[in-house]
């Protein structure tokens, strides 16, 4: 018998903003001049907040952490197509989400100090908590996009990890359930090419992430994750298809991350000057702006302003943070559990 | 009343417990149209559908990862693992998730979730199948777990942890599913979480026991005037009726089937001397497997706690 072809792939990739500023005007997202404004306004809030905790902690002020610089495109573009009945499950590298879809900015630094009441998602978002445990948070998003699907929500699950996830038995685990059951959740990969100091081609022998999704029997796309339109049409797409019934996608943002792992790395360790640069010429705000001041929309002037009013509002989150009481010892016990064991009880009260 | 077995009581608490309330949903392997391997959901596929009882793929960190999130998002799931050893591939979504997530989102987030799993060797079967590691997941605040010895107490308990507002571990003793039957009431009613139970009053020892272990205590202690006390719940575990007990009879011994080394008999003993040792007698007695891995078939008898292993320590206590 002749061998035959049993299937044959093709994997998509979506890219509607160049580097200049220019865009496909067959693809852009229909977003109202409001709409940019607000996306624009989104993204440099979410690389004002990145600054100032960066320099926060070299100040002694914050803990450890994880800048977003680079993936602003990525994490507003997305967090920009879904509601606030979506259920949203972050790794740890997702603050430009938070703050897009209105998380309280002194609570995401209030987490970063190690004051955890700052996870404390507020009732109107359905935020899961930080994951720190790679991957471990994708087949929990598989499981809530189950429980929408049996109470018949109108609502679908995203959930955010990295490319160094995608090496992860719950990265698998996760998407094969997904599509066992065409559940209504889209996955998010950021693609930052670096997990650590391990690059894109230390994760996989795989020519995309996008296509591991053909492996599990739904649609795996890549987009330009530095272009905010291509970004925002893919997940909306996918969210749309999800809350259809017709399951789940797997969308990779091929992005960059332009600043360390964390601020306890130095990834000039390991990576080249002159990848840092090429990536900062492909500046996810630097090409929004170029295309907002081609459309009339943008001046210079407008730059300072938005990170003006940016970093106000966060310096406000930050005086707020600093004037919080510490959290008592009975903190670490009093949401625990709906009720406490008895030597739990005791240990409460110093005994 | 019925006579039933451990399986049977199982499957009632179930089919009951999710004809009372639409959240209750159960997914694992092999549980829909086979009823699971060892038949406990048998029959609730046919009465409550594929939405209710799901057949996953093999996929053990999925199955307890997903049950996070439905239980996060409003449903009342129930996972079953096939058999204990193979909870280690969900053992970072139950340890590092479901045991925390109260704690992380400051109770924003709940995770009433059971996952249930067979434990305890005796069974004849192969590798990984006759674990009993239950003292791992006991170091892990948050989690409950929860060990039913028999019929009676595996529906009542199951019905508690079905309706426990935090994440429970039930390990149900295999070698136990089919040999005991008990009078188990048809409908409500419920053993109490974080209790322990006097399977058997006594004064002159207190013999520490729970689950697969259970019923040898009760064949050992025949002839002696030993309370035994069935912990049914290892954490929280109860300490008022294990010490009260201890201030009775001043002399403990404590059986499990797990290795002996950091079993939960040293959180046992290591409480009694914290609390109790003015009431002892003589040292507290551990009859436990050894600190090697859990053989096969051929090597079980001596592996697993004896009849005269526990009366040898009965009489050496009782010297005292």
């Amino acid at each position: 018998m002749p061998e035959e072809i049993l299937a044959s792939f093709q994997v998509r990739r979506l890219s509607i903003l160049d580097e200049q500023g220019h865009a496909d005007p067959e693809l852009l997202p229909g977003l109202s001049d409001d709409e940019l404004l607000r996306l624009y306004r989104a993204m440099v809030l979410a690389r004002t907040f990145d600054e100032r905790a960066v320099a926060l902690q070299r100040e002694g002020r914050l803990g450890t952490y994880p800048p977003i610089m680079g993936q602003e495109a990525a994490q507003v573009g997305s967090a920009l197509a879904l509601t606030p009945a979506d259920w949203v499950f972050p790794s740890f590298r997702e603050m430009g989400v938070h703050l897009t879809l209105g998380y309280p900015a002194v609570q995401l630094l209030q987490y970063w100090t190690g004051d955890e009441r700052g996870q404390k998602t507020p009732e109107n978002l359905n935020i899961f908590p930080f994951c720190v445990a790679v991957a471990s948070q994708i087949p929990q998003a598989v499981g809530a996009s189950f429980a929408l699907k049996y109470r018949r929500d109108p609502g679908a699950v995203a959930v955010y990890f990295g490319d160094g996830a995608t090496s992860k038995g719950d990265f698998h685990e996760g998407l094969n359930m997904a599509g066992v059951f065409r559940l209504p959740v889209v996955f998010i990969c950021q693609n930052n090419q670096w997990a650590i100091s391990v690059p894109l081609k230390g994760q996989t022998a795989a020519q995309t992430l996008a296509q591991k999704a053909i492996g599990y029997g739904f649609e795996g796309i890549q987009v330009d994750g530095n272009d905010v339109f291509a970004v925002y049409r893919a997940t909306r797409e996918a969210l749309e298809k999800a809350r259809s019934g017709a399951g789940p996608t797997f969308i990779e943002c091929l992005t960059y991350r332009m600043a360390d792992h964390t601020t306890a790395d130095d990834a000039a360790r390991y990576r080249s000057p002159e990848e840092v640069a090429l990536w900062r010429r492909r500046d996810p705000i630097l090409r929004l702006e170029r295309y907002l001041a081609g459309r009339g929309l943008w001046v210079e002037a407008d730059a300072a302003q938005a990170r003006e009013a940016a970093g106000e509002l966060v310096d406000a989150a930050v005086r707020e943070m600093e004037a919080l009481p510490a959290p008592a010892k009975e903190e670490m016990f009093d949401t625990m559990l709906a009720s406490l064991g008895p030597r739990q009880a005791g240990q409460r009260k110093g005994r | 009343m019925a006579q039933l077995n451990m399986v049977q009581a199982i499957n009632q608490a179930l089919a009951e417990e999710m004809a009372r309330d639409q959240r209750v949903v159960l997914l694992g392997e092999d549980i829909g149209r086979d009823g699971g391997v060892f038949r406990v959901t048998e029959g609730l596929f046919g009465r409550f559908g594929a939405e209710r009882v799901i057949d996953t793929p093999l996929s053990e960190s999925a199955i307890v990862g997903a049950a996070v999130g439905m239980a996060a998002c409003g449903l009342r799931p129930v996972a079953e693992i096939q058999f204990m050893g193979f909870t280690y591939s969900g053992f970072e979504q139950l340890v590092a998730h479901a045991a925390r997530l109260r704690t992380r989102s400051r109770g924003r987030f709940g995770c009433p979730l059971v996952l249930r799993t067979p434990y305890g060797g005796g069974i004849k079967a192969p590798e990984l199948h006759e674990e009993s590691t239950e003292a791992l997941f006991c170091q892990s605040p948050g989690l409950k777990v929860v060990v039913p010895s028999g019929p009676y107490t595996a529906k009542g308990l199951l019905l508690s942890a079905l309706r426990d507002p935090d994440p429970v571990l039930f390990l149900e003793p295999t070698r136990l599913y089919r040999m005991l039957r008990e009078e188990v009431p048809e409908g409500e009613y419920t053993v109490e979480l974080g209790r322990a139970r006097v399977a058997r009053a006594g004064t002159q020892v207190t013999v520490l026991a729970w689950g697969s272990m259970l019923e040898r205590v009760l064949k050992a202690v025949a002839n002696y005037d030993a309370e035994v006390i069935d912990l049914l719940t290892l954490n929280p575990f109860d300490a008022e009726t294990v010490l009260a007990s201890v201030a009775k009879t001043g002399r403990v011994v404590i059986v499990h089937e797990a290795a002996k080394t950091a079993g939960f008999g040293a959180e046992l003993a290591a409480t009694i001397a914290e609390e109790a040792i003015l009431h002892l007698r003589g040292p507290v007695l551990r009859v436990a497997a050894p600190d090697v891995p859990v053989p096969l078939a051929r090597l079980m008898d001596h592996y697993l706690p004896s009849i005269e292993q526990v009366k040898a320590a009965l009489d050496e206590v009782l010297r005292y």
